[in-house]
């Protein structure tokens, strides 16, 4: 136990096919420091975490846990090493409670039977030690996303795990849930734990990261002191060139109304209550409205109403003064509608058809894509092509490359260029940014602009404040289905938003 | 622009045959060890060392698993498992026999309409299961093999009933006019003695017509997305409950079809009332299987299957049993459905080259 370092990652290397995912890596996490992983997407981060935690082994380099060299093989001998990870996605069974997701794996027995009193106990101890405020007894699927993220953290406590690993902790968080994590991860090294995170997000890592690694295009490009760089050089080290973090907009120059949605209710499950309650709202040619909120409070179902995804109980959906409440998707698309969907993977892309296919998905009939029931492969070829130039989508082989091999951000490109390019009066962007890199958001956020000056009308939902700030020119904040407030963006600060957002304050929203 | 021809499925499909065989000659081995030799080189050039007979009945045995082959491929390719194929091959066998028994003043048009009967009757078979599918939510799976047992039993119910179709003394339906049998168009001359009629070029042409659909119109790319993505293809508005009845229409009307034209060949093939599920139809899993779905592959897989099950009839000179083939063509589709990790391996073994 003499080694300054908790885990040394030595010239990692790792390879998938062609890709170097992890071109001679290295890593040291020394004890009791915050060590931030940062990197844009398909930079290697969760990849070389899984070799850490044993998911993948390395080609080649060696890993050092305490100081001793350790070939871990698999996840149990991680666990074993006293290596935890939070994932992305919590790996909680929803129907048990918390304690019993806690002890899953390494449950105490007495006779064959389960006995939970001493289990109870500790993990009773181990929540008021860290002001973690949890009901043991509590059904996963009834508590809170942060709560959800407190049981993983408690699951690593209970195995004594002394090097814990947390995969992108805050994407799912609000605002005053971020706050509160970053104190647990203070106390957790005030403790004495190592904690790794991964992120891309400049302000969490500037505000609790002691030291900070990047990596770019699988390669090491520096490890910094967190207290020593700005934000704006860790930034330009992971993106390897110089990122605008703000985004310049002019005024807006509002039109007419283009998208009316009128005292809209759309029905939850059976048994469960509405899940979008009574919404009106406008949205002008040339304005980005916003919907701010924590996941889950109506605004996928306010989408899909708003689409035709999904049937609408009560109220009107109005675009370009034509009442589209019940037209069919189709007609919504053509001409009216661009929609980029929250999840790109099950909506936006047929992932088995190649790009140039993906990018007539809404038009393939068409009479410049297809003639008598034929498609005209020279056509699509050559919309294709204009796309991929003006919206610079990389890939490997063009046109004719399968969307499935595509990396997210080029993916998003993909949906990104098919929706803007098609004609449409109205936008509704959701999560457009989702998963991207700085460098990918950046670019988005540029063309989502170019949109609103050109006149379209934009309604935006997004989960990340920051992006909400940045691009809106009015915040609409949505809670538990029904609209809560109404903001500029220019007169209200993110903490009054998450104030909202939580629910713990209200306001009639009027239509203007 | 040139295109990438991927060749790892193709390989994969090649490596699975290869298996297939090393295993089948293992088994004649075991079986009987001084004659294995000569038996394996039976399976591998009987058809073709007793003449253009043999030519001749691979054609023949080629139909119905080309056929059935395209059915349950497309069907795949847009995202539907047809294993009620069977049922759809008994249903146009049926609507061939009713016409090709009963409508004689058709005249030389009688096959032509007792095959697009045959057409239709398979093609409301798989509709059904489409529209069930698509509109009350009930796998295809389940539904389609009912309908096997449905089909074969309201099938049996009805020639056993009607004198007109039934032969009571051999218990199945009675012998098909000669004038009502799908033309020969000569083949029946190059081939001299096997049962080859123009059944083929249907198949070959069906299959042909189907690749066209899937690739290069906007019905089949409808199709596709359907099966590739439901959820991106109901948001880009494309009708995903109609796309799914129409693929299981045309995916029954095709076994519909091979059911047709085996009756109609004037080979002794005849509707037995009897308990048990044709087989022409799982037959069709394995060949859509082994031709990777892809419809001009299938021609040749059901090629491939047909020769080998041709070279088997040869085996029974050397005293083997026949079934030896199906063990041989079961191991072959077995190695096909992991062509998965055979992919993988050749992957590896390609990355093991460029490493070095």
């Amino acid at each position: 136990m003499s080694s300054e370092y908790a885990i040394e990652m030595k010239n990692i290397t790792i390879k998938f096919g062609s890709l170097v995912a992890n071109d001679n890596v290295t890593l040291k996490l020394k004890k009791g420091e915050i060590h931030a992983l940062l990197g844009e997407n398909g930079a290697g981060k969760s990849t070389l975490m899984s070799i850490l935690f044993g998911i993948y082994q390395a080609d080649s380099g060696e890993i050092y846990v305490n100081g001793k060299k350790e070939n871990i093989t698999d996840p149990l001998v991680a666990n074993r090493l006293g290596i935890g990870m939070v994932h992305q996605h919590f790996k909680l069974v929803h129907n048990f409670t918390v304690l019993e997701n806690i002890i899953l794996g390494c449950e105490d027995t007495k006779n064959g039977l389960l006995s939970l009193g001493d289990a109870r106990k500790k993990v009773i101890d181990l929540s008021n030690k860290y002001n973690f405020n949890i009901d043991p007894d509590a059904i996963i699927e009834n508590i809170t996303v942060g709560m959800q993220q407190r049981t993983e953290i408690l699951k690593m406590l209970y195995r004594n795990n002394d090097i814990m690993i947390f995969d992108e902790p805050t994407a799912v968080l609000t605002p005053n849930e971020i706050d509160e994590l970053m104190e647990i991860l203070k106390n957790l090294k005030e403790e004495g734990k190592s904690i790794l995170f991964i992120s891309h997000k400049l302000d969490e890592i500037k505000k609790v990261a002691d030291r900070c690694t990047i990596l770019r295009l699988g390669k090491l490009v520096d490890t910094v002191e967190c207290a020593k760089v700005t934000k704006e050089e860790l930034s330009e080290k992971m993106v390897g060139r110089k990122v605008s973090l703000t985004v310049e907009k002019k005024e807006p120059k509002l039109g007419k109304v283009e998208l009316e949605v009128r005292n809209l209710i759309v029905a939850g499950e059976k048994g469960h209550k509405d899940k979008v309650n009574n919404v009106s709202f406008n949205v002008y040619g040339g304005e980005i409205v916003c919907i701010a909120g924590i996941d889950g409070n109506g605004q996928s179902e306010l989408v899909q109403a708003i689409t035709g995804l999904k049937r609408v109980k009560n109220g009107k959906v109005i675009v370009d003064g034509i009442d589209i409440t019940n037209q069919s998707i189709r007609n919504r698309n053509l001409n009216l509608i661009s929609h980029i969907p929250e999840d790109r993977h099950r909506d936006g892309l047929v992932l088995d058809y190649d790009m140039g296919k993906n990018m007539i998905l809404q038009q393939y009939f068409d009479k410049y894509f297809s003639k008598n029931g034929f498609l005209n492969q020279n056509n699509i070829s050559k919309y294709t092509k204009k796309i991929i130039e003006e919206f610079d989508i990389r890939s490997s082989s063009g046109e004719n490359t399968i969307c499935r091999g595509m990396s997210g951000g080029n993916q998003q490109k993909v949906i990104t260029g098919r929706e803007m390019s098609k004609p449409h009066k109205v936008m509704i962007a959701v999560q457009p940014t989702r998963g991207l890199d700085v460098g990918a958001i950046e670019y988005i956020h540029k063309k989502i602009i170019e949109l609103r000056d050109k006149g379209i009308a934009v309604l935006l939902v997004s989960f990340e404040l920051e992006e909400v700030m940045n691009l809106a020119d009015r915040i609409l904040v949505m809670y538990e289905g029904e609209l809560v407030g109404e903001f500029d963006p220019k007169k209200v600060d993110l903490n009054e938003l998450g104030l909202y957002m939580a629910g713990s304050k209200k306001n009639k929203v009027e239509v203007a | 622009m040139k295109k990438n021809i991927d060749i790892v499925p193709l390989l994969s499909s090649l490596l699975a045959i290869v298996a297939g065989l090393v295993i089948g000659f293992i088994i004649l081995f075991i079986c009987n060890s001084d004659k294995a030799l000569l038996g394996f080189a039976t399976i591998l050039t009987g058809p073709v060392t007793h003449g253009l007979k043999g030519v001749g009945q691979v054609l023949y045995y080629a139909t119905p698993l080309i056929l059935c082959g395209v059915s349950v491929g497309f069907a795949f390719r847009t995202g539907l498992f047809n294993i009620g194929g069977s049922g759809q091959f008994l249903m146009g066998a049926f609507g061939a026999v009713c016409v090709g028994l009963t409508c004689d003043f058709l005249g030389p048009f009688q096959w032509v309409v007792a095959l697009l009967v045959a057409l239709i009757l398979g093609g409301i078979c798989g509709g059904i299961t489409g529209v069930l599918k698509a509109y009350f939510n009930v796998n295809e799976v389940i539904t389609s093999i009912m309908l096997n047992y449905i089909t074969l039993y309201l099938v049996n119910m009805v020639i056993k009933g009607n004198k007109l179709l039934f032969n009571s003394l051999r218990n199945e339906s009675r012998d098909i006019p000669k004038l009502a049998n799908i033309p020969k168009l000569g083949l029946d001359k190059i081939f001299v003695g096997s049962s080859v009629n123009s059944g083929i070029l249907i198949a070959i042409l069906v299959a042909v017509i189907i690749y066209i659909i899937l690739e290069k119109t906007t019905f089949g790319y409808e199709l596709k997305a359907c099966g590739f993505n439901k959820n991106a293809s109901k948001y880009a508005g494309i009708n995903e409950n109609k796309s799914i009845v129409y693929s299981m229409i045309i995916a029954g009307a095709i076994c519909g079809l091979a059911g047709g034209i085996i009756l109609l060949s004037g080979t002794g093939r005849h509707i037995e009332v009897k308990d048990v599920i044709v087989s022409e139809g799982f037959n069709g899993i394995s060949v859509a299987l082994l031709g990777l779905s892809n419809p001009i592959a299938i021609i040749f897989s059901g090629l491939f299957i047909a020769y080998l099950t041709a070279g088997g009839f040869y085996l029974q000179l050397f005293q083997f049993s026949k079934e030896i083939i199906d063990i041989i063509i079961a191991i072959i589709i077995y190695f096909s459905a992991f062509s998965l990790l055979v992919k993988d391996i050749i992957d590896r073994i390609k990355q093991k080259k460029l490493k070095s």
